[in-house]
């Protein structure tokens, strides 16, 4: 829409300018892992380290419990990814396809909870999860983790099946595939981008969740995810920025690539959000 | 008589049916209820206790931490905080997200792609390592310091997080940082909702990108700003992992925002020892208060929408 060559230039030059300045603390981080101790105090403003030390990776990922930190953030963020699909898709299919009695008062009963000024809703939650007698181990955590009322999604998902063709749906109908063996057989193969939507989605809010895992690791620190294990590991080792610069790296590396090639289904995910 | 069993047999179908939906819908039914919906209650009953966490909640107290709480110099504190915080972050977010989106929206640009990316980036990346970069580039000895050391700009490195200014400046600019990205992408599924030929019927007007941006996109945008506004002040004004990361609330309570406050008093001791009644009153406050912000918000923005439309319609029947 720019009308001259000029103007179009300026900006990809400030576009350009701008980013490298953006994503400078990313490069600063990369090479802080790969610089000894000395240099990364004496020449901070270089980002090419003299000597690579791949041992800041040996020495975050064993000594300083990255490993572990590590574990437990796949075993949560994967745990969660799979349980809020599977509630988000069965209540999605149900609303989307079937108009049973209450359908309305239910949707209207969860939306209208959304608008309720909420209080501070992690104590009643941390409260739960011991009465339910699962604090402190990963079911405490990934039961946290999963709730919400997951409306993008279940949106997402009803928007979906209720545009399916109600003629495919039919024929498994006459096939004599029940509603169920229907789901599985027929509707649930073809939802496979709005599950990616939602899976990406879900993986990236799981592993930077911060809060949950802060306050439902407080008693178990053995527990914690990478996001509030880095947090200690600034408490714990002060002087190693190199090792914290690994650490880091290895944190952001699973949650980067994972967002760096599907950031297609992302941005879809996002936009249906504003667009409800 | 014949009619009467397949009619039979269709109600069974249907009953079937509404069967396994109830069944479909149950596990998300119970799992909302039991931690989402009762969460939800719970932060307002615990707000009237005097409690500890730990034995039976038995000291009910009334309102009497939601008046303890109006006292309090240190909730006042971290409530003007959080405000100073919350307007300046969603002022910088959303005007530059939306120049930004802007720019990226245009269909001939090259390598939107890899902007879009490079711009995103900080979005998924997460709190606490946000926190390691920062405090770290901005140290006393830092990358920044070094860096305006050695282009002559400065001669005394910048105590950056240990002025109360400086800190407050830069938790505001590492928030906005973080979450401009994502608003971007707002924008830009608003502004691809505005179908391409009201443009093309400005462009055989004779209407300039200024024209159009002025007399068709802003106004047809406003209902999205609407709710893209509303949006960012209520999570900027919930901040709470980026202050835990970068400035833990510091120098002297300087950064500290309400649900920092509502964190130290629930779950750790900086002010003593753990009152989880007052915590909750305080989330209640917050909580409220958002909420008439967001209705503020939302008023203005139901305002703008109906203004908004119909000075398209009249700018399209005139032409």
């Amino acid at each position: 829409m720019t009308s001259s060559r000029t103007a179009r230039t300026i900006i990809h030059v400030l576009l350009a300018a701008v980013g490298v300045v953006w994503i400078y603390p990313f490069v600063w981080m990369l090479s802080s892992s790969l610089k000894d101790n000395v240099t990364f105090y004496k020449a901070a403003v270089n980002p090419i380290p003299e000597i690579f030390r791949w041992d800041n990776y040996t020495r975050a990922w064993e000594v300083a419990n990255i490993s572990h930190y590590f574990m437990n953030s796949v075993i949560v963020t994967v745990s969660t990814v799979v349980i809020v699909i599977i509630l988000s898709c069965l209540t999605g299919y149900a609303l989307g396809t079937v108009a049973f009695p209450g359908r309305t008062a239910m949707i209207v009963f969860v939306v209208s909870l959304q608008f309720i000024p909420k209080g501070y809703t992690i104590i009643p939650l941390y409260q739960l999860v011991k009465y339910l007698g699962i604090k402190d181990s990963y079911f405490g955590l990934i039961f946290a983790e999963s709730s919400g009322a997951h409306i993008l999604f279940i949106l997402l998902f009803a928007a979906f099946f209720s545009k399916f063709p109600k003629e495919i749906e039919e024929s498994a109908n006459i096939d004599g595939a029940g509603f169920v063996r229907t789901f599985a057989r027929v509707a649930l193969p073809n939802s496979m981008p709005i599950v990616a939507t939602a899976a990406i989605m879900q993986f990236i809010w799981t592993w930077s969740s911060f809060l949950t895992p802060l306050v439902l690791t407080i008693t178990k620190p053995e527990l914690k995810t990478l996001s509030v294990g880095m947090l200690s590991f600034t408490e714990l080792y002060l002087t190693d920025w190199t090792g914290m610069a690994a650490g880091a790296t290895i944190s952001l590396v699973p949650v980067m690539l994972v967002f760096i090639f599907m950031q297609r289904y992302f941005y879809e995910g996002i936009s249906g959000a504003v667009k409800s | 008589m014949q009619t009467g069993k397949p009619k039979k047999k269709l109600h069974q179908q249907l009953r079937r049916k509404y069967m396994w939906a109830y069944i479909f819908v149950l596990p998300q039914v119970l799992y909302f209820l039991l931690a989402s919906a009762y969460p939800i209650v719970m932060s307002y009953v615990y707000s009237f206790y005097e409690w500890d966490g730990l034995g039976p909640l038995t000291r009910f107290v009334g309102f009497s931490n939601y008046n303890e709480l109006l006292h309090d110099e240190m909730f006042w504190n971290s409530f003007y905080n959080a405000m100073i915080y919350g307007v300046s972050a969603t002022i910088i977010t959303v005007v530059s997200s939306f120049l930004l989106a802007l720019v990226l929206n245009d269909v001939n640009m090259k390598g939107k792609t890899i902007y879009r990316t490079i711009y995103f980036l900080p979005v998924v990346t997460v709190s606490s390592i946000i926190g390691i970069m920062f405090n770290n580039i901005f140290g006393i000895q830092g990358f920044a310091n070094q860096f305006l050391q050695s282009i002559g700009w400065i001669h005394e490195p910048i105590r950056f997080w240990l002025d109360p200014v400086l800190a407050m400046i830069m938790l505001i600019l590492v928030g906005s940082w973080k979450h401009i990205g994502v608003v971007m992408i707002y924008w830009l599924a608003g502004l691809q909702m505005i179908q391409i030929d009201l443009y093309e019927a400005a462009k055989i007007d004779g209407a300039n990108y200024w024209k159009m941006l002025m007399r068709i996109t802003l106004p047809l945008l406003k209902p999205v700003a609407a709710t893209i506004l509303l949006l960012t002040v209520g999570s900027s004004l919930h901040v709470f992992d980026l202050v835990r990361t970068l400035t833990n609330g510091g120098p002297y309570h300087h950064t500290e925002t309400i649900e920092l406050f509502i964190y130290e008093y629930a779950f750790a001791t900086k002010f003593g020892g753990v009152r989880v009644g007052y915590a909750s009153a305080a989330g209640v406050y917050l909580g409220i208060f958002v909420l008439f912000v967001s209705l503020f918000l939302g008023w203005l923005g139901m305002k703008a929408g109906s203004s908004g439309s119909s000075k398209i319609g009249k700018e399209v029947s005139k032409s």
